[in-house]
């Protein structure tokens, strides 16, 4: 199966990766061997089976509701490119 | 004396505790072997000698007020995706370029406490998605056995250090073998935990269900002293497991006698190199000639799905955790768009390099509507299969030995062009990680001058285990003390 251009475009808007026309074109042809293999799969049967996400047997782990020391909101915000009175700041999200 | 910058962690904590050699003498010969050797093998992203002097000075004033600790002052190079408070991380990627976090993560915070010296933080694939570490953004990373052939990876600066005498031991992270794959081809020994062991906290996430921290060590002896020290529930990590680590010294010298060893036949294929296949082969006779059973006709039949579970799962999450990457918060960020959308494309486009942008491609594309249960339902559901068949392996068998890689190192460039091409070098490592199971790679002797890993794997949180029969190997023939022709 040939993975359509359009595709990889439609992937990149969808991840916010901006992708050049060359990268579109490589990744085409590169993303349809690997997704073939994905066809692997089917040769084992889950019927009745259960996904797994993660490996270990513990679910929800919850903290007690009670304050403690965090990282400083200045150091945290000093990685920022662009911040504003203990805000970031980003461009307009609605134009 | 021999070189210092080779001795074991063993022989240099029994060295200090004697007051025969100081931390700073130790430290000093390891940055004088990285000088020496580092334009050559560019293990390193970054040195931080002056923090290291300073770390080992301490280490010498707590020996001197009567402290003893099997990792106080000795040695340790850091892989460059865990957090360092005030030392830059940046994972090998432009995107992290000028990140200095303001936290260390734990496993770093817990080897500090222990009084370890960190001399440099090392090179690795891009958000640890490689395996050879070409696909560090920065410069690529030499096989200290071969210079024009690569280390393996995503940790490859972390096992080439090791291996070259650029660092007594290391750590290093292993998804889909990120830890065990560059150990083989170095020659050193290295581990990937059981899944939740070890705190991922300050760990730069790649894909959660897989990620774990592990160390690399010249010794088994070695390995189990830095799991000690780096093992055990954090509450910062809520999938760390809240178990309590046995000492993993104690049961190492028991031996291999009476023990059962499954081979697994789907990791012995037609397909695998002759040479790797001879030294797996000699390393069984030898744990059959200490009293183990071996058993080479286990079967594990959808091995054979499994990476494509892997290549379905690892990207899946990694576009999910690669999404923090926006250009607002922390590191790369461009400024300069048309609007805040545009600025966000441009900042991940720019940011990311070839193989992280495949990833995040493949793996949006299998969480996509349409393809979702196709891909990403029916890969968790094949994982249940795949943990299945091995815990049932383990109800005969005390552990799993298994090839590592299917070949030796290969060449710097011979596998950059073609991406599936590469990820069939981690399909005797990915299984461990999409089952949560401990595994290591040990020293099983060479081809052609190059190293060969025997991989044991275990039950989930039965390092133990594993560690014994390694160890049990490691004395029948004790590979990890060659040193490469530098």
């Amino acid at each position: 199966m040939k993975l359509d251009r359009s595709v990889v475009t439609h992937m990149s808007k969808l991840a916010r990766v901006e992708l050049t026309d060359a990268e579109v074109e490589t990744f085409s042809e590169q993303l349809s061997e690997i997704i073939g293999h994905f066809d692997a799969l089917n040769a084992v049967d889950t019927e009745g089976v259960e996904p797994t996400a993660q490996p270990l047997p513990i679910r929800n782990v919850m903290v007690d509701d009670v304050s403690r020391p965090s990282l400083a909101q200045e150091d945290v915000l000093a990685l920022a490119p662009n911040t504003d009175d203990g805000y970031l700041r980003v461009r307009a999200v609605l134009e | 004396m021999a070189d210092l910058y080779y001795l074991t962690i063993e022989e240099a904590a029994g060295l200090l505790a004697k007051r025969e050699i100081s931390s700073r003498e130790l430290t000093q010969a390891v940055i004088e072997r990285i000088a020496a050797v580092e334009p050559r093998v560019r293990a390193y992203l970054a040195m931080t000698t002056e923090r290291a002097l300073a770390q080992a000075d301490s280490a010498d004033a707590r020996i001197a007020a009567g402290e003893r600790g099997r990792l106080l002052g000795v040695p340790v190079a850091i892989k460059d995706l865990l957090t360092t408070k005030g030392i830059a991380t940046t994972c090998g990627s432009k995107m992290l370029q000028n990140f200095v976090p303001p936290y260390d993560a734990t496993v770093v915070s817990r080897l500090f406490d222990a009084g370890a010296v960190m001399v440099g933080k090392t090179n690795m694939d891009e958000f640890a998605m490689g395996s050879s570490t070409e696909n560090s953004a920065y410069h690529v990373t030499h096989n200290p056995w071969d210079l024009t052939r690569v280390p393996g990876g995503s940790s490859g600066g972390s096992a080439a250090a090791v291996a070259a005498g650029e660092a007594i031991y290391s750590l290093g992270s292993d998804t889909g073998g990120s830890i065990r794959q560059p150990a083989a081809l170095c020659g050193v020994v290295g581990m990937k935990p059981t899944y939740g062991r070890v705190s991922r906290y300050g760990l730069v996430a790649f894909a959660s269900s897989l990620d774990q921290v592990g160390p690399f060590t010249r010794t088994v002896r070695d390995m189990a002293t830095v799991l000690n020290a780096i093992c055990g529930h954090d509450a910062s990590d809520s999938t760390s497991a809240p178990l309590d680590v046995p000492d993993f010294t104690a049961d190492l010298e028991k031996g291999v006698k009476g023990l059962r060893i499954g081979v697994p036949k789907e990791y012995m294929p037609a397909t695998l190199d002759a040479g790797v296949r001879a030294r797996v082969d000699e390393a069984l006779a030898a744990l059959e000639a200490q009293g183990a059973i071996v058993d080479r006709d286990v079967a594990l039949p959808s091995t054979e799905a499994a990476l494509a579970v892997y290549y379905i799962i690892a990207p899946s999450e990694a576009s999910a955790n690669l999404a923090r990457y926006d250009g607002v918060k922390y590191g790369f960020s461009y400024q300069q768009g048309e609007g805040m959308w545009d600025n966000m494309e441009k900042t991940r486009g720019c940011g990311f390099g070839a193989e992280v942008k495949r990833r995040i491609m493949i793996g949006t594309y299998a969480l996509s509507s349409g393809y979702y249960d196709a891909y990403y339902l029916k890969a968790q559901k094949v994982r249940t299969v795949i943990r299945r068949e091995f815990d049932a392996a383990f109800e005969k068998y005390d552990a799993l030995v298994a090839p590592v890689t299917p070949t030796t190192a290969f060449k710097i460039g011979e596998k950059t062009a073609d991406p599936f091409e590469m990820y069939l070098n981690d399909v005797f490592t990915l299984p461990v990680n999409i089952a949560g199971l401990p595994g290591i790679s040990v020293p099983a002797g060479f081809v052609d001058g190059l190293p060969v890993g025997l991989q044991v794997i275990g039950k989930p949180f039965d390092e133990a285990m594993v560690l014994r029969v390694a160890r049990g190997y490691e004395q029948t023939a004790a590979w990890g003390a060659k040193r490469p022709p530098l």
